[in-house]
């Protein structure tokens, strides 16, 4: 028998996995379907450079005799283009394998950007008030009411211009990342403002400011874990807003350059061949986006619930 | 009523500052306005005169204060990409763009709310689950891929309506043009509006459907059935009646959002508003568009929030009984 005192990192892995997060999850069908769908597309997004049937970027290995080749089951299609071709001969699925990648980048990246902001906002308003809680609320609210969408197409737009033209093509991965994660800092800044504000004023945070430990300090440690359970729904929820903005940047012709397409590219790129009847090279990234958001997000739903104790 | 309509134009004033101070540092600082309006080839006494024709040899708050008086009487400037000054251009956008979310909100209130009201009556029937099931995928489903697809059925597949465009426009009054005075404009309105409007309309259908349950189960409803009153009167007088604020909330605050999309399906669509112009400007870096459009935006949300809330006190007597009690 492993004694827990003599083995902690088991003992503790032993209570996650017999606790009520793991129980929860494993009695909710649509948590697990959504965590199984979600992990494919990550790991087939991720893995791409070595399980794509293909490599999209590599031009020498196209060929325009096989390009609008349809998809599989269909007339004149074959084994080694599933999803089909696009104008280029490209392979589909191997094009929405690249994509997907350069999508999940931008948007964990994001992610964390405005998970850092919004805590540190937020921290920093719950907990010292005053002055900076209000203007740093102000701020938020106000950004609040503009969509996510108009606030990285602006910031997109506005850096593009003050950039020299050179310079572009190598800052767009970084600033797309920036704007996205600046458009949704605000959600979490209030909800860790809030429960700092309510953390502030229990006593065992008096007794850490008795003996003088030092604000930064009663945040980082004393505050901070205490929102790690909504902050963490709220990244997850912000995952799949953060790809989605990409896609819709991407799809406006806003976003990085085709060189690197990302899903909103590949849609961009397909919708041009609606009319002439090549149906798929649209929808198959259209669906790979709409299965990875809707993924995402049902996933986020559920850790909401079951992180929810009143819904016990 | 006067008190709170001041108030909220009071409190309105330091964020339309605020906006107005980045809009202005956009137009002012970003990018090089007198080597993009001259040309990359221009003297150095060029430059200077041009400098001191647009008055960036001023100091900044008479810059500032210029700027802000040039916008309240609707002059931002020139456009980089179309040569021509950004009122004119937004002039001939604006209607476009009002026309189509005003349709979009009207479609998604007219199908939401009756679905809202079914599904939270019926609430095991098997349309209330289609209803459900079929409002997830409007809430996940992109708005460029619901334009995509639609385009796909009814303009590829079936041929019924057009795919792009607002058809033929007539003109009402000095500058505005209308769709809906010609079956053609009609017709073209048909598939953006259903675009923009279909996340909205299954945000109202859950919201009303929850609300309803909500309500549904208070006494006061009982109370009404208690006293023989028809299905009809409780389900619209009473239910529906006090599931209207929360609604007109998200129909107010979706408003905003609802212009802020129709950047995607005017893209999709090609249709010749506001948000098409916004999107053509960022990607060549069109800056006086780009700010007029932010300085705008930002009074249009103003307005709705002020609209907002004046709305609740029609809805709600409650708020205006609190309000002159206090």
């Amino acid at each position: 028998m492993n004694s827990p005192a003599l083995n902690p990192i088991a003992a503790s892995l032993r209570d996650f996995l017999h606790g009520d997060l793991v129980h929860n999850f494993r009695t909710s069908p649509v948590a697990v379907v959504s965590a199984v769908v979600a992990l494919i597309l990550i790991l087939g997004g991720m893995l791409a450079p070595w399980i794509a049937p293909h490599d999209p970027t590599d031009l020498a290995s196209l060929s325009l005799l096989d390009s609008f080749k349809p998809p599989w089951p269909s007339e004149g299609s074959d084994w080694f283009n599933p999803l089909g071709t696009d104008s280029q001969g490209r392979d589909v699925l191997s094009a929405i394998m690249y994509g997907t990648r350069v999508s999940l980048i931008v948007g964990f990246w994001s992610v964390i950007i405005s998970v850092l902001l919004g805590i540190l906002a937020g921290l920093t308003a719950g907990y010292l008030g005053g002055m900076a809680d209000t203007i740093l609320m102000r701020v938020a609210d106000v950004q609040l009411t503009f969509p996510a969408i108009l606030t990285a197409l602006m910031i997109n737009g506005i850096v593009a211009a003050a950039l020299p033209r050179s310079m572009r093509e190598d800052v767009q991965l970084p600033v797309i990342i920036v704007s996205i994660g600046i458009s949704l800092w605000p959600g979490i800044a209030r909800t860790v403002r809030g429960s700092a504000l309510v953390e502030r004023n229990k006593e065992y945070v008096l007794a850490a400011r008795v003996i003088g430990v030092p604000a930064w300090r009663i945040m980082l440690s004393h505050v901070l874990p205490n929102v790690i359970g909504p902050v963490s729904v709220l990244a997850t929820l912000g995952l799949g807003g953060a790809i989605l903005t990409e896609a819709t940047l991407s799809f406006l012709g806003v976003g990085l350059s085709p060189s690197r397409p990302t899903l909103g590219t590949l849609i961009r790129y397909g919708n041009d061949f609606l009319f002439s009847g090549q149906w798929w090279v649209v929808i198959f990234p259209g669906l790979a986006l709409v299965l990875m958001v809707l993924s995402i997000n049902l996933l986020g739903d559920w850790l909401r619930d079951a992180l929810n104790p009143r819904l016990r | 009523m006067f008190a709170f309509i001041a108030t909220r134009l009071l409190q309105a004033i330091p964020v339309l500052l605020v906006v107005g101070l980045i809009s202005f540092a956009l137009f002012a600082y970003v990018g090089d306005p007198v080597s993009i309006i001259l040309g990359q080839d221009h003297t150095e006494a060029q430059a200077k005169a041009m400098i001191h024709q647009l008055g960036l040899d001023q100091p900044f708050f008479v810059q500032f204060a210029r700027y802000l008086w040039g916008a309240t009487r609707g002059e931002f400037g020139i456009s980089y990409r179309l040569a021509q000054p950004v009122s004119l251009l937004i002039k001939e956008r604006l209607p476009a763009t009002l026309e189509l979310a005003l349709t979009a909100t009207v479609i998604s209130i007219a199908i939401g709310v009756p679905m809202g009201v079914y599904t939270g009556i019926n609430r095991d029937s098997w349309f209330s689950r289609l209803f459900m099931a079929g409002s997830l995928i409007g809430v996940s489903l992109p708005t460029f891929l619901v334009g995509i697809l639609l385009i796909l059925v009814f303009s590829v597949s079936l041929d019924w309506l057009p795919s792009f465009g607002r058809g033929t426009v007539v003109h009402v009054g000095s500058w505005w043009t209308t769709g809906f005075a010609t079956a053609s404009g009609l017709r073209a309105l048909i598939l953006p509006s259903v675009t923009l409007g279909l996340f909205q309309m299954t945000l109202i259908l859950r919201l009303v459907r929850a609300e309803m349950l909500e309500v549904l189960r208070t006494d006061y409803i009982r109370f009404a059935r208690a006293r023989g009153l028809t299905n009809r009167t409780i389900y619209f007088g009473h239910a529906l009646r006090n599931t209207l604020v929360p609604v007109i909330t998200i129909i107010g605050l979706q408003f905003g959002s609802l212009v802020a999309f129709s950047l995607v399906t005017e893209s999709v669509f090609q249709w010749p508003g506001m948000g098409l112009l916004l999107v053509q400007s960022v990607a060549v870096a069109d800056i006086p568009v780009m700010s007029a459009y932010l300085l705008l935006i930002s009074v249009v949300f103003l307005l709705i929030n002020l609209v907002v809330d004046l709305l609740y006190y029609v809805v709600d007597p409650r708020l205006r009984m609190t309000r002159r009690s206090s």
